[in-house]
């Protein structure tokens, strides 16, 4: 079965979703538990009037430094799969929101050890005021937040004080 | 001038705002007080390079003069810097950085805000991201305000102190001239001496939280925009362009 590689036979939506596949698989570098596609970051991929396969992917953060990292990712994962043809574009509007996380992406995080953003970044509470996290580890709400910024720039620091573990938390944006 | 030179020159404030004042929280890292702040700060120097990234590589293709963002940022002279003073301004101790990351995150806020409804789709596209990641920096700095201003004697002592010598470098946030003024017309940006009451009215109430009185309103420090420069700045080129001045054209 060869379906996951390029040919130029297939139809322009074939081919795009050949490649959709491809792209949708890479991991996340800095958190490999989840793909581009489960992060929501890779926005589309198609393949336009010259037969060039197209990726679009939204950075989480402006400065993220992984964002060129996923991007030559993103773009050797399609050569790999034989579209030769592959460009990666960054699109910034619509920016970028955790809503976009699929819950598979949210189950795969928890199941790491990163509690997964709590409420819908369009609540005002969860952007301003304190948001109630669980524990990714034992699952008490008990949790206190012991900095608004962690190891990465998507994620803050918190504490559980039932199981007294420290961890992650990917923050509504 | 035309349309496109004021563009570029507004494109090239408002990046070097972001660049110099990530320069700054970047030599933080490895010094902070804590680990904890040690990555905030880290953090939020990130996000402004991120964002200063963004606004360079558009000012670049608007020029049209074959500069990249890489260009702008590390091989101009520093009369050519546009940042706002208070970009530019020394950390000092912790309560200095806090006091200017909070007078700049508390006008940043409804600046990208307003900013995502210009005409100009590529800067609609940048506040987009921009406004929600500064919505966090603004709460981390009125945090630490508030914990360093109703603190100890000697936290309060530094936080009025840091208020005090900053707060003469935020009116050049709302100055309009012929630039601003061009934007403005055009439909790039709002008026920013709309934003003051809002930004007044946040400083204000993170101050009384704080426990602490306003800091004297009077003369303003201006000249960030038209290339004058306190001594500082030089100093933070210096640093900043070393690598691009010893190996030109250098990249990873």
């Amino acid at each position: 079965m060869d379906h996951m590689s390029a040919d130029n036979q297939q139809s322009p939506d074939t081919r795009a979703a050949t490649a959709w596949l491809a792209a949708a698989a890479v991991p996340d570098p800095e958190i490999p538990v989840v793909t581009v596609a489960d992060l929501g970051i890779l926005r589309s991929v198609d393949v336009d009037a010259d037969g060039v396969v197209v990726a679009r992917v939204s950075p989480t953060y402006s400065g993220c430094p992984a964002t060129s990292l996923i991007q030559q990712m993103v773009l050797e994962a399609l050569v790999q799969a034989g579209f030769d043809k592959a460009r990666v574009d960054t699109v910034l509007s619509p920016a970028w929101t955790t809503d976009w996380i699929t819950a598979d992406g949210r189950r795969k995080l928890q199941a790491f050890g990163i509690a997964p953003p709590v409420a819908s970044s369009n609540s005002k509470r969860a952007l301003f005021g304190e948001t109630l996290v669980n524990c990714p580890h034992c699952g008490a709400g008990e949790t206190e937040r012991i900095s608004e910024f962690g190891s990465t720039p998507c994620k803050a620091l918190y504490r559980c004080t039932i199981c007294k573990e420290p961890f992650d938390y990917f923050k509504c944006l | 001038m035309t349309d496109k030179t004021y563009l570029f020159q507004y494109l090239l404030r408002l990046a070097d705002d972001h660049l110099i004042l990530s320069q700054r929280l970047g030599e933080w890292c490895g010094e902070a007080p804590t680990l904890e702040e040690d990555l905030a700060l880290a953090n939020i120097a990130l996000d402004l390079i991120g964002q200063s990234r963004s606004i360079y590589s558009y000012a670049a293709d608007v020029e049209n003069k074959g500069r990249d963002e890489d260009h702008l940022a590390f091989v101009r002279v520093e009369r050519d810097y546009r940042n706002a003073l208070i970009a530019e301004q020394p950390n000092g101790d912790f309560a200095h950085t806090i006091a200017r990351q909070f007078f700049v995150s508390a006008f940043m806020v409804p600046f990208w805000r307003e900013m995502e409804s210009s005409n100009d789709l590529m800067l609609a596209a940048i506040a987009a991201k921009a406004s929600k990641e500064v919505a966090y920096h603004l709460r981390h700095a009125s945090e630490w305000v508030i914990r360093l201003g109703d603190g100890t004697e000697e936290s309060r002592e530094r936080m009025i102190e840091a208020l005090d010598d900053l707060f003469i470098f935020t009116g050049e946030m709302f100055e309009v001239d012929e630039t601003v003024e061009a934007m403005i017309r055009s439909g790039v940006c709002t008026d920013p001496s709309s934003l003051m009451g809002e930004w007044l009215q946040t400083v204000q109430s993170v101050i009384a939280q704080a426990t602490l009185e306003m800091p004297d309103t009077g003369f303003m420090q201006t000249g960030g925009r038209m290339g004058r420069h306190t001594e500082h700045l030089g100093h933070i080129l210096s640093e900043l362009q070393y690598m691009q001045r010893t190996y030109p054209g250098q990249v990873w």
